[in-house]
C-alpha cells in the first residue's frame, strides 16, 4: 500500500488546500501528529478513520475551531494562516456538522443569511423581499426546491441538510468538509444528496467526506485519507484498495467484517406478543412475536413506523388500540412499568434520549436498576460504585473512572452505557434502536458481540436497524414496515438484502 | 466521534465530586463574611446575635429546602410565599376555633402539601411549564387567601404553640433544632435515598430519566409536594414566631428562598446542586443582612446586596463548572 500514494494523480496540479505537518495536542493525547492533507478542486476526498482517529480534529483545525500546534496551510499554493473561524470562512472552508447548526424557529432564508440580512430601508429592518429572493436563487442552485419562508423546525433530517448546504453555498463555500451527512437519511434521501454532491463538484466545489460507510466511500470518493491515531496511515484511490484492504488501515488489524452470531438451532418461548397495536403516533395493526434466544430485525425505510413500534412496546407512546403481552403478562402504561417488567430501549439518539450526560458514567449506569440494587430505598454510592465498575470491566467501557462525566465518552462507549445500564437492571427484552449509528467498526463489532451474548444467555432482543448488512448478518428473522405497518416478514433463509428492500418500499 | 478532543483536554474527575468542591467554597465564603463582620462589629460573635442569624436563616432555610428538589428536577415553585400566607392563615384559623395547637400544625402542613400537589398536577398532567404553573397558583393563593382574611389579623395563639417559633431548649432556639433536623433529612433524602437519585437524574435530562424507566410523573408530584409540605411547616413557625397572621406575610418570602437556592449552588437548568447548599445559602443570605445591620447601613440596600451575592455566585458556579467540566 505504501507506494499508494504515489500513484494518486490529482485532477489539478495544484491543491486547492494543502495542509503540511499538522499537529495538534491535547493533555495526556496526541490528537494529530504530523498530519499532511491536500484537497483538489472538485474533489470528493473520503476522510476515514475509527472514532478517535483524528479526523474530528482535522476537521476542527480545517474549519478554524481548533488552532494546529504546528503545521503550515497552503492555499492554492501561497501558504496562508488558518487560526479562526473567520480565517477559514475567507479561504471559503465550510464544515456541515451532523448536529445541525440552524435556528429551529426562524425561516430557511433567516437562517441562509443569519448575520448577514440584507438591511431595509428603515434602520434595524430587513429587506423581506430581498432575503427571500436571494435564498430562492441559492436554493435554486442546489436544485433544493422548497418555499424559503418555510420553517427550519418543520424540515426532516435531510432537507436541514439541503439548507446548511444552502448556507455554505451563499457564503462562496469552497470546501465544505461533511460530517457523515448520511448518517440520519433514507435511503431516498441519500440518493438526492449524492446528485448534490455531483452537481456541487461540477461547479468546482471540493468537498472533504466523514464516512462510516464503505459503500458511500466506494460510491463517492476520488481519493481516500486513512488516518488512525492521528497520523496520517496513507492516501489512496478507490480503484486501488478493496474494503477489506481499507478496514485493516483503519484499525490495524484484519477485522471480521462479518459479525459473530452464535444462531441458535431452536429458538425459546415466547417473551413478547404484539397483537394489533395501533398507536397515535402512525403506527396500526402491528403483530409481532420476539421469542427468547432470537435477535429480530424491525426494517423499512426510515419513517416507515420502526421507531414508533419499539416506543409504543416501551410505553413512551400511547397505544390506542391492541395488546402487548410480555413473558405472559398483559402490560401496558409508562416506560417505568415496561422498564420493571424487563423490557429495555436502547433509543436512536444517545445523547438525547439515552444518558443524563452531565452526569458520571457511575450515576448512568445504575439509574435504571436503582429499585433493584437498592430495594429498602436507601441508596449507598459505594455499592453502587462496584455495580457500576463491574459494568465498566464487563463491557470494556474505555473511561478513566466511574466519575467520568458520559458525555466526554466516545459514541460508542456511550453506546455500552446505554446498555450496562439495561445489563444491571436484569432486562429480558432489549429493544436497539439503531444501535451502531455514528459507531466505529471495532465497537460495531463489540456491541453485536454483546447482543449475541445476551440472547445466548435467555434474553431477546428486537433490533432497529437503516443497516440492511447489519440486519442479514445478525438477525435471526425480521420484520418489514411500510408507512406504519408491518409489510412483512423475512424468516433466516429469505433474510437478504433485496428482500428488505423489495417489501419495504413504496409502492406507487 | 467527536468526543476525543474533549476527552483529552477534560481532566479526569478528581476524588472529590463537583458538588463537594462547589460546597468547599462557599463554605468558605460563609466563613470568610464572618470573619469580616466578626472584625467590623463587636456584637456580631455574641452568642444571641448567632442564634438570631440561625433562627432567621431556619425560616427561609425550611422553604428553600423543598424549593431545591423542585430546582434540581428544572422545575420553580414561585408559589411557596404565597402558600406559607395561606396556610399560616388557616392554621391560625384551625388553632382559634378548636384550641387545638396540633390540630393546627396538621392543617397547616397539609394545606402546604395540598397546594403542592395541585402545582404537581398542573405541571405534569397538564404539562403547564413549572414557572408558569407556580406563578398562577401564586396569584390564586393570595386571593384566596385575601378573600379568606378580609383584612383581619389572626394573633393570640397559645403559649405551648408560641414555644415553637421563639422557645429555646438547652439554650438553643427550637426552630435551630427544626434546622438541623430538616437539614438531615433533606441531605439524605436526596444523596442517600434513590427518589433523590432519581431526582437528580431527571433533571439532568427529563427525556432520559423516562426512558430510563423512571417513574417521572410520580417523582415530580412528589417533589411538589414536597415543596408545598415545607411551606406549611414555615407557616407553622412564622405564626407561632410571630404570634400573629395576616394575608401579605408571603410576599416577601418567594424570593428569599429562591435567592439561597441560587447561592447555594443549585443550577436553575436541574441535575446539579444540594440541600446542603441550600442551607448555606441561607446562611450567607441572613449573614450578610444581619451584618448590614450591625453595621447600620439602611435596610433599602438590603435588596440590592442580595442581587448582586445571586449574580456573583451564579457567575463564581459557571466558571468553575466551565474549567472543570
Amino acid at each position: 500500500m505504501s507506494t499508494a500514494a504515489l500513484a494518486v494523480e490529482p485532477s489539478s496540479p495544484v491543491p486547492l488546500l494543502e495542509l503540511r505537518g499538522i499537529s495538534k495536542e491535547f493533555p495526556g493525547v496526541k490528537a494529530l501528529d504530523d498530519v499532511s492533507f491536500a484537497v483538489f478542486p472538485g474533489e470528493v476526498h473520503m476522510l476515514l478513520g475509527e472514532n478517535g482517529a483524528g479526523k474530528s480534529s482535522l476537521m476542527k483545525v480545517l474549519c478554524g475551531a481548533y488552532r494546529a500546534d504546528a503545521g503550515e496551510f497552503y492555499f492554492k499554493g501561497e501558504p496562508v494562516a488558518i487560526n479562526s473561524a473567520a480565517d477559514a470562512q475567507k479561504l471559503g472552508i465550510a464544515v456541515i456538522f451532523q448536529e445541525f447548526s440552524l435556528v429551529p424557529h426562524l425561516d430557511i432564508a433567516q437562517n441562509i443569511f443569519l448575520g448577514r440580512e440584507p438591511k431595509g430601508r428603515i434602520p434595524g429592518t430587513i429587506d423581506r423581499r430581498k432575503i427571500l429572493a436571494d435564498a430562492a436563487r441559492v436554493l435554486g442552485t442546489i436544485g433544493f426546491d422548497i418555499d424559503p419562508s418555510t420553517i427550519v423546525d418543520k424540515l426532516g433530517v435531510a432537507q436541514q441538510q439541503m439548507v446548511e448546504i444552502a448556507k455554505a453555498i451563499s457564503q462562496n463555500a469552497r470546501i465544505l468538509v461533511m460530517d457523515e451527512p448520511t448518517a440520519a437519511l433514507s435511503d431516498r434521501e441519500t440518493e438526492l444528496l449524492f446528485a448534490l454532491i455531483a452537481r456541487l463538484k461540477a461547479d468546482g466545489v471540493s468537498i472533504v467526506y466523514i464516512s462510516h460507510r464503505m459503500a458511500e466511500v466506494f460510491a463517492l470518493g476520488d481519493r481516500i485519507t486513512v488516518l488512525r491515531d492521528g497520523r496520517r496511515i496513507d492516501g489512496v484511490r478507490p480503484a486501488d484498495v478493496t474494503p477489506d484492504q481499507l478496514v485493516r488501515m483503519m484499525v490495524g488489524r484484519n477485522v471480521d467484517m462479518t459479525y459473530p452470531r452464535n444462531f441458535a438451532d431452536e429458538p425459546g418461548e415466547v417473551l413478547l406478543e404484539v397483537k394489533g397495536l395501533s398507536a397515535s403516533t402512525g403506527i396500526s395493526d402491528i403483530n409481532i412475536e420476539v421469542r427468547r434466544g432470537e435477535i429480530v430485525g424491525l426494517c423499512g425505510l426510515v419513517g416507515s413506523g420502526r421507531s414508533e413500534v419499539a416506543r409504543a412496546i416501551f410505553g413512551a407512546d400511547p397505544v390506542t388500540s391492541g395488546e402487548i403481552v410480555f413473558d405472559g403478562k398483559t402490560i401496558s402504561g409508562e416506560p417505568d412499568l415496561a422498564a420493571r417488567c424487563g423490557i429495555a430501549l436502547i433509543p436512536e439518539s444517545r445523547k438525547s434520549e439515552g444518558l443524563a450526560l452531565l452526569r458520571s458514567v457511575g450515576d448512568n449506569l445504575v439509574v435504571s436498576a436503582l429499585r433493584k440494587l437498592f430495594p429498602s430505598g436507601l441508596f449507598d454510592q459505594r455499592s453502587a460504585q462496584r455495580t457500576a465498575d463491574g459494568l465498566i470491566r464487563q463491557l470494556r467501557i474505555a473511561t478513566p473512572s466511574a466519575r467520568q462525566t458520559v458525555g466526554l465518552l466516545s459514541g460508542g462507549n456511550q453506546q455500552k452505557v446505554v446498555i450496562g445500564k439495561w445489563l444491571a437492571a436484569g432486562s429480558k427484552l432489549f429493544i436497539f434502536d439503531e444501535p451502531t449509528r455514528g459507531i466505529d467498526i471495532g465497537a460495531k463489532a463489540e456491541i453485536f458481540a454483546l447482543i449475541d451474548r445476551l440472547v445466548a444467555e435467555g434474553a431477546a432482543a428486537l433490533m432497529i436497524s437503516s443497516e440492511q448488512v447489519e440486519i442479514c448478518h445478525v438477525c435471526d428473522r425480521a420484520y418489514v414496515m411500510r408507512e406504519g405497518r408491518v409489510a412483512g416478514h423475512l424468516a433466516r433463509n429469505e433474510l437478504t438484502e433485496e428482500n428488505i428492500v423489495r417489501l419495504g418500499m413504496h409502492h406507487a | 466521534m467527536t468526543d476525543i478532543s474533549k476527552e483529552a483536554i477534560a481532566p479526569p474527575r478528581s476524588f472529590l465530586s463537583q458538588d463537594a468542591i462547589q460546597l468547599f467554597y462557599r463554605l468558605l465564603a460563609a466563613l470568610l463574611i464572618c470573619a469580616v463582620l466578626a472584625v467590623l462589629s463587636d456584637s456580631f460573635l455574641s452568642l444571641g446575635n448567632i442564634l438570631n442569624v440561625l433562627r432567621q436563616a431556619s425560616l427561609t432555610f425550611f422553604i428553600a429546602s423543598g424549593l431545591t428538589l423542585v430546582v434540581l428536577t428544572a422545575g420553580l415553585d414561585l408559589s411557596v410565599g404565597a402558600n406559607v400566607a395561606l396556610s399560616a392563615c388557616i392554621a391560625g384559623t384551625v388553632i382559634h376555633k378548636t384550641g387545638s395547637p396540633a390540630l393546627g400544625i396538621l392543617t397547616g402542613l397539609a394545606c402546604g402539601g395540598i397546594v403542592g400537589l395541585l402545582n404537581g398536577v398542573m405541571v405534569t398532567a397538564l404539562r403547564i411549564p413549572s414557572f408558569i404553573a407556580t406563578y398562577g397558583m401564586l396569584w390564586v393563593l393570595n386571593g384566596l387567601t385575601y378573600w379568606y382574611m378580609a383584612g383581619e389579623t389572626l394573633h393570640g395563639f397559645p403559649a405551648g404553640f408560641r414555644q415553637i417559633g421563639s422557645g429555646y431548649l438547652f439554650g438553643l432556639p427550637i426552630p435551630v433544632y427544626l434546622l438541623l433536623v430538616f437539614l438531615g433529612i433533606g441531605t439524605l433524602f436526596a444523596q442517600r435515598t434513590i427518589w433523590g437519585q432519581e431526582i437528580y437524574a431527571i433533571g439532568a435530562n427529563p427525556v432520559a430519566a423516562r426512558l430510563s424507566g423512571i417513574p417521572v410523573a410520580r417523582r415530580l408530584l412528589l417533589v411538589y409536594a414536597v415543596s408545598g409540605t415545607m411551606a406549611g411547616l414555615a407557616s407553622i413557625i412564622f405564626l407561632s414566631r410571630l404570634n400573629s397572621a395576616e394575608a401579605d406575610i408571603g410576599e416577601s418570602l418567594t424570593l428569599p428562598a429562591i435567592a439561597a437556592v441560587l447561592i447555594g449552588g443549585t443550577s436553575l437548568f436541574g441535575g446539579v446542586g444540594t440541600v446542603f447548599g441550600t442551607f448555606i445559602g441561607a446562611l450567607i443570605l441572613t449573614l450578610v443582612l444581619n451584618g448590614m445591620n450591625l453595621l447600620s447601613v439602611s435596610a433599602n440596600w438590603q435588596p440590592l446586596v442580595t442581587g448582586i451575592i445571586v449574580i456573583l455566585a451564579v457567575w463564581l458556579d459557571m466558571k468553575t463548572r466551565r474549567r472543570t467540566q
